[in-house]
Order: structure tokens, then sequence, then C-alpha cells
């Protein structure tokens, strides 16, 4: 832009004599270009992703008449008194927090072997193979994807059915948690495996070569060397894994059984059927707060340079 | 199968809306707490009157006004009977279709009200309409079919009110015991069923706060003790104890079902064996050639019942009085019950079902006689006043967290 205007600097007038005149003064003003440039993202960002989560905070210390379900602005800590003084809703927290680690730390263990092949050991063939196999279940629907696992784990399905024709005997995992489990693992590893990858492939290898010169065996390399440089990114998709877990609420409602409450799964009852909007927005503050620690501690790993 | 969807999560909404309905009513007590109202017309609504209750009928049905706007269920305006009523009258149906008994009850609101004709409600959410003044008294002398309806549906607590008709009643059905006859070669006679031990790991029951009034119902039966006259009007000790029983009942449970097409699936899977559900899924799995059973228990069951309201400022009057003697004939009737898989208000649509699909009429129990119906206790909403005008009855909201804490 700043070219033309320098090529033609003459022919001030017209249409293009106007936009070359206002692309000739933002040259000159870097603030005005950076004002330009931010203001819609940073008005929707304040507006409309802000707003709503300020919106939720304030309904958190509302209630709703008990009687006609009415919301009364009256400020109280009544939800958070309700969410931590209730046996129920404390193992509902616990029980999501748990699942959301369980499969942040399964989905680590099977990323990190994985992303090392891909970034170190495989052609180049197999390494887009690979990827493809792994982006590719991204784009099905998540449903599909769901519905599917049930098929897999229903009475007389293709598990069970397996492992009956192996002699092993059935597990019927079908509406258990186990099932909740295996699902959640398979749904969030490709948000796992990408940022291990990309972890792992940034280590020189010279870096490797130097630690089994110095002596170090695989193991001792692999703890010492290749794991606190692969952190950050196992970090940085364990924010995906875990936060994934902790605000899902579809999978547990559809391959979940008798005890599949999860956080998730209170905040759509109670807005979806009670119309208590304030004590489901109490409830969204818990995994807001979990994932805000969570976030922190992540940092203070490194984990931000790897998204 | 999206009718299905709404049945599920509206059903539930509806109800606590209705909750809302309270609100209207609440604000109509005040803060008097009228106890001992004495007007029997249904929980809380002592020493209310509805708004629109004054406004002159129409005497006559002139010519129509070649236009209709209604709010509806999903599958409750098909082509199969909306375009013969077009064609007959030349009133253009537009649908709008809404998912909740919340958005109806809006919608009935939206614009001052001047937009819509009619709304096919539920029975929980048509006092929450007629309170809060958006119902037009109907001239239910206008309507033919109407003196064909069963008794208990020309003139129910939920749409008329001291004798006016505010609406045409349409459809309802119950919600009933489902299992396979290949484990029960005759039927259970009991929801005691559901509460067996034995069948651990093999029933399936709705995923709904709304599921504490079958076990009320269950325990009026079998635990007199406890006073149970009405599963929607439970004291603490009564809810307490209906609370418990579902409580003891979850090891049993193999799935708290959302959606119908689960229920479907788990039978179909052998999943469960046993468990409550709707006629839907019962012709569903009959249409596949499962071997379902269905029954209502001595008990009795639960069930919904729905009604189609004109607006107070309906912009077609002629049109919506043309719409409600169309829907309530034999034919319309009988169309939407075999389509939808409820059970239709007139009785002589009994041998047209059976002409739409063989064996329907007594699927859905189009012929039953009355003792039928009074085994089912329609749903209604919790609220806190009971029917005695006294403020000790468990409000939804309780329901919900119970079922969410306790229960689950």
């Amino acid at each position: 832009m700043a070219v033309t205007t320098a090529a033609e600097p003459a022919t001030g007038t017209g249409r293009e004599g106007v936009w070359s005149r206002v692309s000739a003064a933002l040259w000159r003003r870097p603030w005005a270009r950076a004002t330009l440039l931010l203001t819609p993202p940073l008005a929707w960002f304040v507006l409309i992703y802000l707003a709503a989560l300020v919106v939720l905070l304030i309904t958190a210390f509302w209630q709703i008449n008990p009687f006609t379900t009415n919301i009364e602005r009256v400020w109280s800590l009544t939800n958070f008194q309700t969410i931590f003084s209730n046996p129920a809703y404390r193992s509902i927290i616990l029980r999501t927090v748990g699942m959301a680690a369980a499969v942040t730390v399964t989905d680590a263990i099977v990323a990190f072997p994985f992303a090392y092949y891909m970034a170190r050991i495989a052609s180049r063939r197999t390494r887009t193979a690979l990827f493809v196999a792994i982006l590719l279940p991204l784009w099905a629907s998540y449903l599909a994807k769901v519905y599917s696992w049930l098929l897999i784990f229903t009475h007389n399905g293709l598990l069970d059915w397996t492992l009956g024709k192996a002699g092993v005997g059935q597990v019927h995992l079908i509406y258990t948690n186990w099932a909740v489990y295996i699902v959640f693992c398979y749904l969030w590893l490709p948000f796992m495996v990408t940022p291990v990858y990309a972890a792992l492939e940034r280590i020189p290898p010279s870096q490797i070569e130097a630690s089994q010169d110095l002596g170090g065996r695989t193991w001792y390399t692999v703890r010492r060397v290749l794991l606190p440089l692969a952190l950050p990114g196992i970090v940085a998709g364990s924010i995906f894994t875990f936060s994934l877990t902790l605000g899902d609420y579809i999978t547990p409602l559809l391959v979940g059984g008798t005890s599949a409450n999860f956080i998730g799964n209170i905040i759509y009852t109670n807005i979806g059927i009670a119309n208590n909007v304030p004590f489901a927005a109490a409830m969204a503050m818990i995994p807001i707060a979990i994932m805000a620690v969570y976030l922190l501690g992540a940092r203070a790993l490194g984990a931000f340079e790897e998204i | 199968m999206i009718a299905l969807h709404r049945r599920r999560f509206s059903r539930p909404l509806s109800a606590v809306l209705a909750l809302t309905a309270a609100s209207v009513i609440a604000a109509g007590c005040g803060s008097s707490s009228t106890t001992g109202g004495t007007t029997p017309q249904g929980p809380g609504t002592a020493g209310l009157s509805v708004p629109t209750a004054h406004l002159p009928v129409l005497q006559k049905v002139g010519k129509g006004e070649g236009q209709l706007n209604l709010i509806a269920w999903a599958g409750y305006l098909e082509p199969l009977w909306v375009k013969p009523f077009e064609q007959q009258t030349g009133c253009q149906v537009n649908g709008k279709i809404a998912n909740t008994s919340d958005e109806m009850v809006s919608l009935m609101k939206n614009g001052g009200g001047g937009q819509y004709d009619m709304v096919s409600s539920s029975g929980d959410a048509d006092l929450r309409i007629l309170y809060a003044g958006d119902a037009h008294p109907v001239n239910i002398n206008l309507i033919p079919s109407w003196k064909d309806f069963f008794p208990a549906f020309k003139s129910p607590p939920f749409n008329t009110i001291n004798g006016v008709h505010y609406g045409v009643s349409l459809q309802w059905g119950p919600n009933v015991l489902m299992y396979n006859t290949k484990h029960f070669p005759t039927a259970p006679t009991s929801w005691s069923v559901i509460y067996d031990p034995k069948y651990k790991g093999q029933v399936t029951v709705p995923d709904n706060p709304i599921q504490i009034a079958d076990a009320a119902l269950y325990l009026q039966k079998h635990k007199p003790s406890l006073g149970i006259t009405d599963p929607y009007e439970l004291t603490q000790p009564q809810f307490q104890a209906a609370v418990s029983l579902l409580a003891t009942q979850r090891p049993l449970i193999e799935k708290y079902w959302s959606l119908a097409s689960q229920e479907i699936f788990d039978f179909k899977n052998g999943n469960a064996i046993l468990g409550a559900g709707w006629p839907y899924q019962v012709s569903q799995l009959k249409a596949s050639h499962f071997p379902i059973g269905t029954t209502v228990p001595s008990e009795g069951a639960t069930g919904w019942a729905d009604t189609w309201m004109l607006a107070a400022k309906a912009p077609h009057p002629n049109c919506a009085y043309k719409w409600m003697q169309y829907i309530s004939t034999p034919k319309a009737q009988a169309e939407q019950a075999v389509t939808y898989g409820e059970t239709p208000d007139n009785k002589l649509a009994c041998p047209i079902m059976n002409q739409l699909q063989k064996g329907s009429c007594d699927l859905y129990h189009a012929n039953a006689p009355i003792a039928y119906f009074n085994t089912i206790k329609l749903w209604k909403t919790p609220i806190a006043t009971c029917d005695n005008g006294k403020p000790e009855c468990v409000p939804y909201a309780d329901w919900v967290s119970a079922w969410n804490t306790q229960v689950k």
C-alpha cells in the first residue's frame, strides 16, 4: 500500500486517491493501524465473550423462587453453599475431576509413543498416513462416534461377542463409567497427539545423541532428556483433554449408566429441565475455577509455547 | 423421531414451566397466602379468575380469513391431515414448531399475543396460558365432533374453567410398563416388577424427575399409610418415601433413558427386558417385530393430555374454528393418533385407526373404556400449594434436586 502511495503521489483525486491518502495516513501512524486492526476482534471478545461470562458470574449469585421458578435478583451465596454442603454435589465434582484426570493421563501415555514414532521414526509417507488417521475422526460427527461405541459395548455387541469367542467371558461394559472413560479417551486422543508431536519434533537429534555419547542409556535419555523437553507439549495437550472431559455431558448421557452424573449433566438438567439457571451458573463456575488453576499450573510448565 | 425427542425433552421442561404457571397464580394470590380456596379448579388456582373469561364467544363460524397461524409440537402438523384441511377450507396453515411448553407460553405472548391463532399445549402448560390471559373462550357448540369425545376430555379441568372452554382437547397418552415377552410370557400385573431385585440390571426408566410421581403412584396403592391421594401433590414425608423407593430401585436400573430411541435400542439389544416408556416406543418395537409387551398395571400409570387452545387475540378466528372442527373429526383424530402414537379424544376414531394400521385402535387404547382412563394420572406440575390450599406440598424444583442428588 505504501508503495502505491509513493508511486502515484499526484493522483490524489477520485476514489483511488482517497484510498491512497488513507493508507498513507495509516502508514505514518502505526497506532491508528493497530486500533483499526484490533477494534473489531476486541469488541467481539469483550461484548460477546467476556460479557457472557460476566452475566454467568452474576447469575450464579441469584436464586429462583422455588414456587414460581422466576429469577429473584437477590445477592447471596446460597447456590454455592448448596453445592459445597451437599455430599452428592461434592462427589459429582470429584467424579468429574477424577474422570478428567484419568482420561488425561491415559491419553498422555498412549499419545507419547505414538507421537514419538511419528516424529522420529516413521518415514514421511507413514507420517502423513498416521496424521490422517489421527485427524480423520475429528471430521466425523461426535454423535456418530459415540453411538458407534454404544454398538461396541452393548449386550452381545462387538466387544462381548469377540471376548466370548476368545473364551475370555463377557465384560458387559455398556452403561458403566468404564465405558464413559474409554469413549472420552478415544474422543480426545487427537488433541493430545498433535501438541506432543509438535514438541517432540522440535527436539534436535543432537541432544539425544549427546546424552547417549555421555553414557545415558535409553531409559535414562528418555527420562532426563526427552520427557522434560516434551513436557510442555504434554501439558498443552492435557489442557484440551482435561477441559473437554470436564465440560462434556453427552457421552455420559449416552453411554453412562446410573452413576454417570457429571458436572455437565447437572448443568444440563438444571437449565433444560428445572429452569434453575442461577444454580446451573453456579455449577458452571466450578469447572471454570478448576481450569483457571490448571492453566496457571500449565503456564508455569511452559505449555503455552506449544499451543 | 423428532416428535419423540420433543416429548422427551419438553415434558419435564413443560412441567417446570407450568410451575411458572404457578408464578402467575402466585402473583394472583399475592402475599395474602389464602388457604382453603373455594373453587375446586386444580392446584393453586384458588381465588384466581381467568382474565379473558368475560370475552364474547363466536356465535357462527363465518368465511375463513385464508390464513391460520399455529404453534404446535413437532409431528402435530403433518401434511397427511393439514393438506386436506387447507383444500377444504382455504385456510393456509402456517406452523411454528415449539420445542418446549415454555416456548409455547412465550410465543403466545409474542407481540402482544396478536400473532398466533392457536397452540397445541399440554395439560401442564394450559393453565399457565389461561391464567395469563392469553387464551380466548371457545363456543364449543360450534364444534360438532366435540359431542363424540370421551366424557373425560369434553370439559377437562386443564382447558375448561367454570364451564368456559378455552380450546378443544386433542390427544393423550399413558406412560406404560413395557416388557420383553420372551422373559414375561404373561403380562406383569403390577409396577412392582421394576422394583424387584430379581431383575437387577435389566430395568430401564426415564431420566426424568417426574418419575417420582410414578413411585408415588405405586406407593399410593402399596403403602396406604402414607396417605397419598395425588402423585403430583406430595407432602414432605410422602415425597421422601417416593424418593427412597427410587433410590432402592437405582441398583436395578440398567439405564435411565433420555431419548425414546435409547429405550428402543436397549430393548432390541437385550440391555433391558423391562421398563417404563410411551406407546410410541412400543409401536416402533412392534413395527420391527420385536417381542414387546405393554400394559398399564393395576396401580394405574402417569400420562399427558394436549389441547388446541384458542389465542386471546387470534387474528383468524374463523379459520381457527374451522381447524377445531376439522382436527376433532374421527378421521383427523385417527390419522394423528396413528402417526404420532397417542390416544385420540374422539371415540369414533377407533375403526378409522384400524383401517390406517391394523390393530392400532387397541394398541393406543382408542376404544378404551372409562375404567382405563381413570387409571391414568395426567401430568401436572407439582407446586407448593396442595389441592386443599395448604402450602405443604413439595414444589417441582425440589423434585429435580432430589432426582439428581438422592436418586441418581
